[in-house]
């Protein structure tokens, strides 16, 4: 068991009991928060896989924004300060037989794929992932195409949350 | 290499043969000096944080015509510690119906969002907690965790007004991270790297002379990411009873204090750092890493002091004026700025130093006359809307 | 020496949890937490894709940075018509929305 496996264990094991306790919890904000702790166990994760711009992008825009977002939005929804009751629906036990269905079912796909066991080879010396991220989002030959889309979409986004969003008085 | 000229390697190595004479593995050894240096840096950013209350309280009391503290120990010195004593035995109240748990950690996050954003600052050459490459970005990721700890000790306390101080707050900040986050880009065009020890390290023309407007609404912004006056609307007492830390009494009550103090010096180094030349002073640094971490306090506290000098000077500003003013201001003027520097980067790049310099700092001027002279329309047809047009006849009727 | 196959059960488990979060909760806001949950699944795979096969080929980060912008502007969408529909029929319980209009 070296290091590293066991650093990434800790980590999955954080960011999926985070996960956990977001989708079963019954106080809001706590699932909201329980969210944050699972999106910051993510960034760690993709630090572990050298993507280190990913991991703050993800603290960026996910913690920073997305997340406060969520206690936004779940303070403004509120009817009153009371517990709400058990926040499960009427057809839990089915959501549930589907998500360990799913995760079965994937579990066994991977069991068929020889690439399976693989570990990372290192990383060529002198390669930054960052600069080269940067010159492909930039260049007609790579992927300026879909990051331009991706700020048409996102310009769409705020025009339409906002109009949707405005109290007409 | 002697002691004086690379202390921490010199440190580093000793306690590396002190460990493994121990018979620790040399990885644990590593790990186990890595946390020593970061405790190290904690407790010396700690130290700094009280004297900055003391600092804090007599520039306060210097521009307000009075002398500040002065009885307890000489200049009055032993002050904070006096405060910080007080603090620490004050009754640790929790407001009836708080969720304990959020309460507990906010201040704790709070103070964590200040001391994560040390691992980035260039303390001398090649002495830095961690050379990310993505320095730039990091900034803006501890100033998220910042605002995550606001809304949750707002919200925790159960309170009215903590809860809106924190939204208000929370809306300031986020907004106003936009700007502040196309400033941080000039330098990384001009330096080619988003890392401070890399900007640092490029910076032989101090990027001031290159973008002096780029420093100036960094400055602003930042101010605003504080939540320092004249953006402090979430803590003002005539309006909010202070905001999101009504709540909160003695040591919690501290951190959220000191943190604030020791963010606003941490921002004075960074904008030194981005724009300033960092701990470089005409290769003052190259001599001793000793003389370079004096250059970046020194720089620091400078950047503190204008923090302060416009804390005490200017009024608060209201909520709403506060965001107009950065979205219909500020975050257009920053992304014209943005590509106005990125194309005159691109235009002038083999051109030699003295037209370079004075080609980005006149665009800089130009850009930010035409923006106040829109700004001044602006605001004359808004007050012709209230008042009516100035007669002429009027004024020569006198 | 982390092995694929960890990283890869890691984003299914986080994914399952995802979906049962939205097929099993009752509040609306709470559906759009477990979304986000499947989303960084997602990205996880995607990244870990990236890291274990080429790591000259950005394709897996870009496409990972696109999920970012797509999932902020799906979730601020998808709360604003949280927010709007609360204000209309005061309730964001999902069941009890079941009106198109009377």
């Amino acid at each position: 068991m070296t290091g590293e496996q066991i650093v990434f264990l800790v980590v999955a094991l954080f960011t999926l009991g985070s996960g956990f306790m977001v989708v079963t919890t019954r106080n809001l904000v706590h699932a909201a928060l329980w969210l944050v702790s699972t999106l910051f166990g993510v960034a760690v994760a993709y630090t572990l896989l050298d993507a280190a711009f990913l991991a703050v992008v993800q603290v960026v825009v996910y913690i920073g924004a997305i997340a406060i977002l969520f206690i936004f939005a779940v303070m403004l929804t509120r009817k009153d300060l009371l517990d709400q009751g058990p926040q499960m629906n009427k057809n839990w036990w089915f959501g549930a037989l589907l998500a360990v269905s799913t995760f079965g079912g994937l579990y066994f796909l991977l069991q068929g794929w020889d690439g399976l066991s693989k570990t990372a080879t290192a990383i060529p010396v002198g390669f930054d992932a960052v600069t080269e991220l940067g010159t492909e989002l930039v260049s007609p030959a790579a992927y300026v195409l879909p990051f331009e889309v991706a700020s048409v979409l996102l310009v769409a986004a705020l025009v339409g949350a906002v109009y949707v969003a405005f109290n007409k008085k | 290499m002697s002691f004086w000229n690379d202390p921490l390697k010199v440190a580093a190595d000793w306690l590396l043969g002190i460990f493994t004479g121990w018979g620790m593995p040399e990885i644990a050894a590593n790990i186990l000096i890595g946390f020593l240096g970061v405790l190290l840096l904690i407790s010396v950013l700690m130290v700094l944080d009280i004297f900055l209350v003391w600092v804090e309280r007599k520039v306060v009391a210097r521009f307000q015509d009075r002398l500040g503290p002065n009885r307890v120990g000489p200049f009055g010195l032993i002050q904070p510690f006096a405060d910080i004593i007080k603090l620490i035995i004050k009754e640790d109240t929790t407001p009836g119906g708080a969720d304990k748990v959020v309460y507990n950690i906010a201040p704790m996050l709070s103070m964590m969002s200040v001391l994560i954003l040390w691992a980035v600052v260039p303390l001398a050459p090649k002495m830095l907690g961690v050379d990310l490459n993505i320095g730039a970005l990091y900034i803006i990721a501890s100033g998220a965790i910042g605002t995550l700890s606001i809304i949750m000790a707002g919200w925790s306390s159960n309170n009215k007004f903590a809860l809106i101080g924190a939204f208000r707050q929370v809306a300031v900040m986020v907004s106003f991270e936009v700007p502040m986050l196309t400033m941080l880009l000039i330098p990384t065009i001009f330096a080619g790297s988003m890392g401070m020890g890399a900007i640092t390290e490029a910076q032989d023309i101090w990027y001031v002379f290159l973008a002096p407007l780029g420093a100036v609404i960094f400055l602003i912004a930042a101010i605003a990411e504080l939540g320092r006056a004249p953006f402090d609307m979430a803590e003002g007492e005539s309006e909010l009873v202070s905001g999101y830390n009504i709540e909160y009494s003695g040591m919690k009550f501290g951190m959220f204090y000191a943190g604030e103090l020791l963010h606003a010096f941490t921002f004075g180094g960074f904008w030194s750092i981005l724009f300033f030349g960092g701990y470089r002073f005409f290769g003052l640094e190259q001599v001793n890493p000793v003389l370079a971490i004096a250059v970046i306090v020194f720089k620091a506290m400078l950047g503190y002091w204008i923090i302060m000098w416009v804390k005490y000077t200017l009024l608060r500003i209201r909520i709403d004026h506060m965001l107009a003013f950065n979205w219909k201001f500020l975050t257009p003027l920053g992304f014209t700025l943005l590509m106005m520097t990125a194309l005159m980067n691109a235009l002038l790049a083999g051109t030699p130093t003295w037209l370079y310099i004075s080609g980005m700092f006149l665009s800089n001027v130009v850009i930010a006359w035409v923006a106040l002279e829109i700004a001044r329309s602006v605001s004359r047809r808004e007050r012709e809307k209230v008042e009516g047009p100035k007669q002429v006849v009027e004024a020569i009727h006198h | 020496m982390v092995p694929l196959s960890w990283y890869l059960i890691f984003a299914a488990a986080l994914f399952s949890m995802g979906l049962f979060g939205v097929l099993s909760r009752r509040n609306a806001v709470a559906i759009l937490l477990g979304i986000e949950l499947m989303l960084n699944a997602v990205n996880i795979n995607l990244a870990a894709f990236w890291r274990y096969g080429n790591v000259m080929d950005m394709a897996g980060q870009v496409f990972a940075i696109i999920v970012f912008a797509v999932a902020a502007a799906e979730v601020s969408v998808g709360l604003a018509l949280v927010i709007s529909v609360y204000r209309r029929r005061n309730t964001v319980v999902a069941d009890e929305i079941d009106m198109m209009k009377w």
